[in-house]
Formats: C-alpha cells, sequence, structure tokens
C-alpha cells in the first residue's frame, strides 16, 4: 500500500484529506506543521505529501526545501495544497520541487486527478 | 412538472437537437427552464409552455433547446483519452503526415471549451518537436451562450484543477481577480462554430482526428448510427475518432471499428489501423 503524509495544521483538514486519500487506497499519516513532517521524513520517506503553505513552526515551503535537500529527499512526490491561490506562490513552490499545486479549497476530485498527475495512482476511466 | 407538459419538451428536444430526453430528468427541465421562462417574461414555466404550443418565437426555440442539452466538461476529461491522442495518434500521424505537415482535428462537442483548449495545449507543447507543422482545430457545438463562453476562455480556480497540471496552468493561463484567463496564443488555435450533428457534415471538410465523447450517449440508436456514418465520410482514410468511455461502434455502424488496445478510439475499418 501507498502512503501518504498529509501535513496541516487544521485538524478538520486533515480529517477531510485523510478520508479522500484513504479511499484512494493509501495509508495515510498527519503531521500537524513543517518540522513534525521533517520529523516523519527522517523515520522513513512517504510516496506523497501533500503540504500546507502556512503553517507554524515550520512552513510548508521551508519543509519542501528542506526536505528535498535530504538523502532521498528527492523520492515523495509533493502536493501543495493551500489557500496561497497566485502565480507568485504557484512559481515559488515549483522551483522548489513540488510536483503539483492544488488551490483550496479541493474536493476528493481534484485530489484524485493531481496524484494521477503525478504517477502515484493509475488514471481509472 | 407534469408529464404532458414534459412530453412537449421532449418531442421538442428530439426534433431539434436529436437529443433524447428521459423522464428521469424531468427535474432538471425545471430548474434549465425557468430562467428561459423569466427571460421571456413568462409569468411561469406553464406559460411559456402554452405559449410553445402555439406559433412560437424562433429565438425562444433556440434558447430552449440550449438550455436542455447538457454541457458537462472539463479540462483533460479522463487523463486516458489525451494520453492516447499524444503517444498513439500524434506518433502516427507524426510520421503520415510528415510531407504535408498538417492536421485538421475537430470537436464535435466542445462545450465550454475545456477539451478543444486542452488538445491545442498539447498540440504547442509538441511544437518543439514538430517543427513548422499547422494545427487547425475546429470545436462546434450546439448552444450558441456555451460556445461564446468557450471563446472568452475564462475559468474558475475549480475549473482549472480539474485534470490539468499545474505546470499547464502556468505556461497557458493569467490569473485575473480569481479567475483564470486562457492565453491568446492557444485561442488563436482554436476556431469555434455553431453546428448541429443532425445536419450535413461535408462543409466541414476533411478531418484528420474527430473527438465526439459523451454526445452520442444523449441521442437514440437511430441517431447514433447516423451521425457516426456521417462522420466516417468526414474522416480520413487512416483518421481516428475518439468516443467516450461509455460509448461504442458495436450494434450502430459497420463503418468504424474499435482499434486494438486503445480504448475509446476508433478508425475506418478498411484503414491502416487494422491488420487485414
Amino acid at each position: 500500500m501507498k502512503s501518504c503524509l498529509v501535513v496541516d495544521d487544521s485538524r478538520v483538514v486533515r480529517k477531510v484529506a485523510r478520508r479522500i486519500v484513504e479511499d484512494l487506497g493509501f495509508s495515510c499519516e498527519e503531521a500537524e506543521d513543517g518540522q513534525k513532517a521533517y520529523e516523519h521524513c527522517q523515520g522513513g520517506m512517504p510516496d506523497i505529501i501533500l503540504l500546507d503553505w502556512n503553517m507554524p513552526i515550520m512552513s510548508g515551503i521551508e519543509f519542501l526545501e528542506k526536505l528535498r535537500a535530504m538523502d532521498n529527499g528527492d523520492s515523495p512526490k509533493v502536493v501543495f495544497c493551500t489557500t496561497e491561490n497566485d502565480m507568485s506562490h504557484i512559481q515559488r513552490a515549483i522551483q522548489a520541487g513540488a510536483n503539483e499545486y492544488i488551490m483550496k479549497p479541493f474536493d476528493s476530485e481534484i485530489i484524485q486527478s493531481k496524484f494521477v498527475q503525478v504517477g502515484v495512482l493509475n488514471s481509472s476511466e | 412538472m407534469n408529464l404532458i407538459h414534459f412530453d412537449i419538451y421532449q418531442q421538442l428536444l428530439k426534433e431539434k437537437s436529436g437529443l433524447v430526453l428521459s423522464t428521469d430528468k424531468s427535474y432538471l427541465l425545471e430548474s434549465r427552464l425557468s430562467p428561459i421562462a423569466k427571460k421571456w417574461n413568462f409569468e411561469t414555466l406553464d406559460a411559456m409552455t402554452i405559449a410553445l404550443q402555439g406559433v412560437p418565437d424562433q429565438k425562444l426555440v433556440v434558447d430552449i433547446v440550449e438550455a436542455m442539452t447538457t454541457n458537462e466538461t472539463s479540462f483533460f476529461r479522463d487523463t486516458r483519452p489525451f494520453d492516447m491522442f499524444k503517444d498513439h495518434v500524434m506518433k502516427y500521424m507524426k510520421e503520415a503526415r510528415s510531407d504535408k505537415k498538417s492536421l485538421r482535428i475537430w470537436c464535435a462537442a466542445a462545450s465550454s471549451g475545456q477539451e478543444p483548449y486542452t488538445l491545442a495545449m498539447i498540440l504547442k507543447e509538441l511544437e518543439p518537436q514538430m517543427p513548422g507543422w499547422r494545427f487547425d482545430i475546429v470545436a462546434t457545438d450546439i448552444s450558441h451562450d456555451i460556445l461564446d463562453q468557450a471563446r472568452q476562455g475564462i475559468y474558475s480556480q475549480f475549473e482549472v484543477q480539474r485534470g490539468m497540471p499545474i505546470t499547464l496552468l502556468m505556461k497557458y493561463f493569467t490569473q485575473v481577480e480569481e479567475k483564470w484567463h486562457i492565453s491568446q496564443d492557444i485561442k488563436n488555435m482554436v476556431k469555434y462554430d455553431y453546428f448541429n450533428l443532425l445536419d450535413s457534415m461535408s462543409a466541414l471538410g476533411q478531418f484528420d482526428i474527430i473527438f465526439c465523447r459523451n454526445v452520442l450517449i444523449y441521442f437514440d440508436q437511430p441517431t447514433k448510427g447516423a451521425v457516426l456514418d456521417k462522420m466516417a465520410r468526414q474522416i480520413t482514410p487512416d483518421g481516428f475518432l475518439f468516443l467516450g468511455g461509455a460509448e461504442t461502434v458495436i450494434g450502430l455502424t459497420d463503418n468504424f471499428k474499435a482499434v486494438p488496445d486503445q480504448r475509446g478510439l476508433y478508425g475506418i475499418p478498411t484503414g491502416p489501423h487494422f491488420a487485414a
């Protein structure tokens, strides 16, 4: 089973995201900020990370930069999932090594299509 | 809406567009027709129905038919057909049309433009590998309103996220307040026109590739067959037809045949895509 790490400081968002990714057949772990996510990744890389931008202690973009500098830090696919919806944020995220970008609000269809695009899920037509 | 009135709309729609409205869609009818009744200053939907039984204004009839035809679409709707377009069809055409270096593509139910624009973006991405090629995308629909919308090329945040890779959003869209506008470059690749699939197709000319996904499902069997037969005459002998995932040609026409191992893709049976 593929694993997904959901990183968001909102418990509600984590809960909604968990339900969606579990329905898609992933095991799900949660982290409430970038620091916790970083520690999680030190213990083992997930297949995919759903990443919020604005969080206390360590932001999503800081986490992403640190992740990509880690040993094997290129292996997880990273999909930003944030209310930041302007082009400059999107560009910055992609430059930092994000694979995809979701502008909140999201639904299961959007998550599914992004997971297909980054290659962790097969297209189901 | 009572069933007698439902019949009136059902017949009108069948006659004008070939679309078959099943009774379970009656709830849809009310929600879609009420705005039309209001636009034409009828007190109630029933008042409009009564007017329709007399000698109705043809513009009213057009409005009603437009409101009843479905427009459900998204960018890269189902990833698979677009992968097939890129990896199979374009790979073939790149060789087969290497002398002519031009391709004509028809989106037969363009709706709000996502499908033709998706094709245009894919072709734009292929341009570096295919220098000097000319791509014409003809996109038609039965609804004037939806064509206007398609021409504008303005989409909501939700719409641009369904199926579209973020890199394409960054490349081919600009953000204007809460909306996303597709670039002029991409718009220029698509020519929109009104077209009713029940009409003669001969004036449209020949196409190398036809997209007609999730349209036939709204027609009855004889109409499906007739539309497919007409399309077979407008497609090059080695052309490709894309149908929706739930659609087939079996029992409808012998003029198209499923391309092996490519679900939803069809060709002319005597053409090169089938072993003799």
